[in-house]
């Protein structure tokens, strides 16, 4: 009979090869959805996941556009991956998005029509600063009160969409246009707009933000005491108590840069790529990131890569949905699949497979 | 004034209806959970529930075929979730939140024909002469059948997890699993059926919504009401008849709600329809606050993974 016996060490390989593996059988699985669909199933995956690099036809619009969705993915994933390995499970990232989106873009309607150089830099300050604040409630009512801070981040991604609506509707819309919904067009607001820095690479602050914060996660998990203390609290809670790591500390820390990278993440779409607070703003960046997260092994350098595969999918699902009338939704389901198999492999990570012979005693 | 233009009977009934679909899904969760489970899918099993009771409904002409069918939707995601941290081992965190998002996904994708569809109507059960007593019967005895339904389970869960045999060892799996396994039962096969039922519960939640209480389809329209009714099980501290009331509780809220912008107070409507999320955090702080994971009532072995050792 089969059984499965815990290795005494996770395997690195199978830590390594999963993601790869995970990737292969989402395309398969995939593939069988699309044929389902009535769609050409090779077709449709070489549109989602070739011709947005590679095609001559799409790929001089939708190489900038890799970056520019990618950006955000790994802004946030990088944040919620360091609280990830230190079991603090803060899943409301859309919500701090949606904060730091609505604080950055506050600073620059208060100050428009105002030229000055020293608007764009206030709204970043201000954008990670609504983010970490929108984390701070789950965290202090964890901290205070013992308040599950999986459930109360999650609550306060609907509280957050409403306020961006009402934001949208009321307080942020545009008064020269009362008739439409959404604020003023920061992308016409020089002193404000996140403008690609480099012209046809998608490169906005954005991209140089996220690079910053790999870097700065990097060395913080792998040479600074505080990345230590992360994954001591992840993997021995009671040993990491024992060592003087202070739990309260460790959640203020965890959701405070997680919430203030995903605050960051919003305002740096708002001001640029997004451009204006809209009802819509918000399209699930603060989602997927979670599954940027595990498939880049909570790794700020597999984050990249991930964040970028990821991110090659919203293109991707964009141009088949163009191209062949293939629905939105596909890529959501697409998505979930990729974390749904990678879990699955993770099982040989830490166990082994062991056929044994006859009956048992 | 703005109150006074509301009847009670009506709220009441209003009432029920509004908090029918988490008070499923809840009980659901509350048997899973206390078999030391957690499942953070509800939302994905209420959403699938929601599609699939729907599209069989439309094409069956039937609600009650596709209440049935909503079920067994819940139920094939809960499968799936049940393979993963029972089988497979994984964390019951990461699964919830992926059953979650792949919910919501396939049934968008899945649901997309059926938007702006009126399901067939679910008739209210006949009760006779308790229908037209005054005020009560307006109140209480004019619902469809799955209000019922939801009142009937929640009493049979408590009895079934108080006095039941197989209850009790479900029960006991949840506490102490290495303790419930050296007796000699199957940690695993009794956490499967429980996240098996939770499936079902939280699929006929979800059917609900699209069926009776909205009744439409449109793309996750669950709006969180699967992580209101995970946050329900914790406010009834794993306690049936705990988690009917607070389901009331809040569905009263939520009816207040829509009757306040109704009568056009002026707050806007995006502020007035964060209360219900609000609340619920509210409560959860209340409940939670300076109590450790013991006299919260936790089951003892709730979100830690058994795998024999030998």
């Amino acid at each position: 009979m089969i059984r499965l016996e815990k290795r005494k060490q996770p395997s690195r390989f199978w830590r390594i090869a999963n993601p790869f593996l995970a990737v292969a059988l989402t395309m398969l699985a995939g593939g069988v959805m699309f044929a389902a669909l009535g769609k050409d199933p090779l077709v449709a995956i070489r549109l989602i996941f070739f011709d947005p690099i590679f095609s001559e036809t799409f790929a001089s619009y939708s190489r900038p556009q890799l970056l520019i969705k990618s950006a955000p993915l790994i802004l946030i994933a990088v944040g919620l991956a360091i609280g990830f390995k230190a079991g603090i499970w803060n899943i409301g990232a859309e919500g701090q998005y949606i904060i730091g989106a609505l604080f950055g873009a506050g600073v620059a309607l208060a100050f428009f029509p105002q030229p000055g150089w020293y608007i764009f830099p206030l709204m970043v300050i201000a954008g990670a600063f609504g983010g970490f604040l929108w984390a701070m409630i789950p965290a202090i009512l964890k901290t205070r009160f013992n308040t599950n801070e999986i459930l109360v981040s999650l609550l306060l991604v609907y509280v957050a969409e409403r306020i961006l609506a009402a934001m949208a509707l009321g307080l942020m819309r545009n008064p020269d246009q009362p008739g439409f919904p959404g604020s003023r067009d920061l992308r016409r607001y020089e002193a404000a707009h996140n403008a690609e820095l480099f012209a046809n690479t998608g490169i906005h602050w954005g991209v140089v933000a996220a690079l910053i914060a790999v870097i700065f996660a990097y060395v913080m998990m792998t040479r600074h005491m505080l990345g230590f203390h992360v994954q001591l609290a992840g993997q021995a809670p009671r040993a990491a108590r024992f060592g003087g790591v202070s739990p309260t500390r460790l959640v203020v820390i965890c959701l405070g840069i997680s919430g203030a990278l995903a605050g960051l993440a919003g305002m740096f779409e708002v001001s640029g790529p997004g451009g204006q607070v809209r009802i819509e703003f918000a399209s699930g960046y603060g989602f997927t990131a979670i599954i940027v997260a595990f498939l880049g092994r909570l790794n700020p350098l597999g984050i990249v890569f991930a964040g970028l595969l990821l991110g090659l999918t919203y293109i991707g699902g964009e141009l088949s949905q163009m191209m062949l009338q293939i629905p939105g939704a596909a890529i959501q389901v697409f998505q979930g699949m990729l974390l749904f198999f990678l879990l699955a492999l993770d099982f040989q990570t830490n166990y082994r497979i062991r056929l044994t012979k006859g009956a048992r005693a | 004034m703005i109150l006074g233009s509301i009847n009670p009977a009506v709220l009441m009934a209003a009432l029920m209806v509004a908090a029918t679909p988490i008070l499923l899904a809840a009980i659901g969760e509350l048997v899973v959970e206390k078999s030391g489970v957690l499942n953070l899918g509800v939302e994905g099993m209420m959403i699938m529930g929601a599609c699939i009771g729907f599209i069989v409904a439309v094409n069956t002409g039937s609600p009650l075929i596709g209440f049935a069918g909503a079920a067994l939707g819940g139920m094939a995601l809960a499968l799936l979730f049940a393979l993963l941290t029972q089988a497979l081992m994984t964390n019951q965190v990461a699964s919830g939140l992926a059953l979650t998002l792949f919910g919501l996904g396939l049934t968008a994708l899945l649901g997309q024909q059926y938007v702006g569809i009126t399901p067939p109507r679910t008739p209210r059960l006949d009760l006779g002469p308790l229908a037209e007593i005054p005020f009560f019967g307006r109140a209480f005895f004019r619902h469809d059948i799955v209000v019922y339904l939801s009142i009937l389970l929640v009493g049979a869960v408590w009895w079934f997890l108080k006095y039941s045999r197989a209850g009790m060892i479900l029960r006991a799996v949840g506490e102490n699993h290495d303790a419930a396994h050296a007796l000699g039962y199957s940690v695993k096969r009794v956490r499967l059926l429980a996240i098996v039922f939770g499936g079902a519960c939280a699929g006929l939640g979800g059917a609900y919504l699209s069926l009776i209480r909205v009744p439409q389809w449109t793309e996750g329209m669950t709006v969180g009401a699967g992580w209101i009714a995970l946050a329900l099980v914790v406010f009834a501290s794993w306690r049936p008849w705990r988690a009917l009331a607070g389901a009331y509780l809040f569905g009263g809220v939520v009816v207040l709600q829509l009757n306040l912008q109704a009568a056009g107070v002026r707050i806007p409507v995006e502020y007035l329809s964060m209360s219900p999320y609000l609340i619920t955090i509210l409560v959860l702080v209340i409940i939670s606050s300076g109590k450790g994971r013991g006299s919260l009532n936790a089951p003892g072995s709730l979100n830690r993974p058994f795998h024999a050792s030998s």
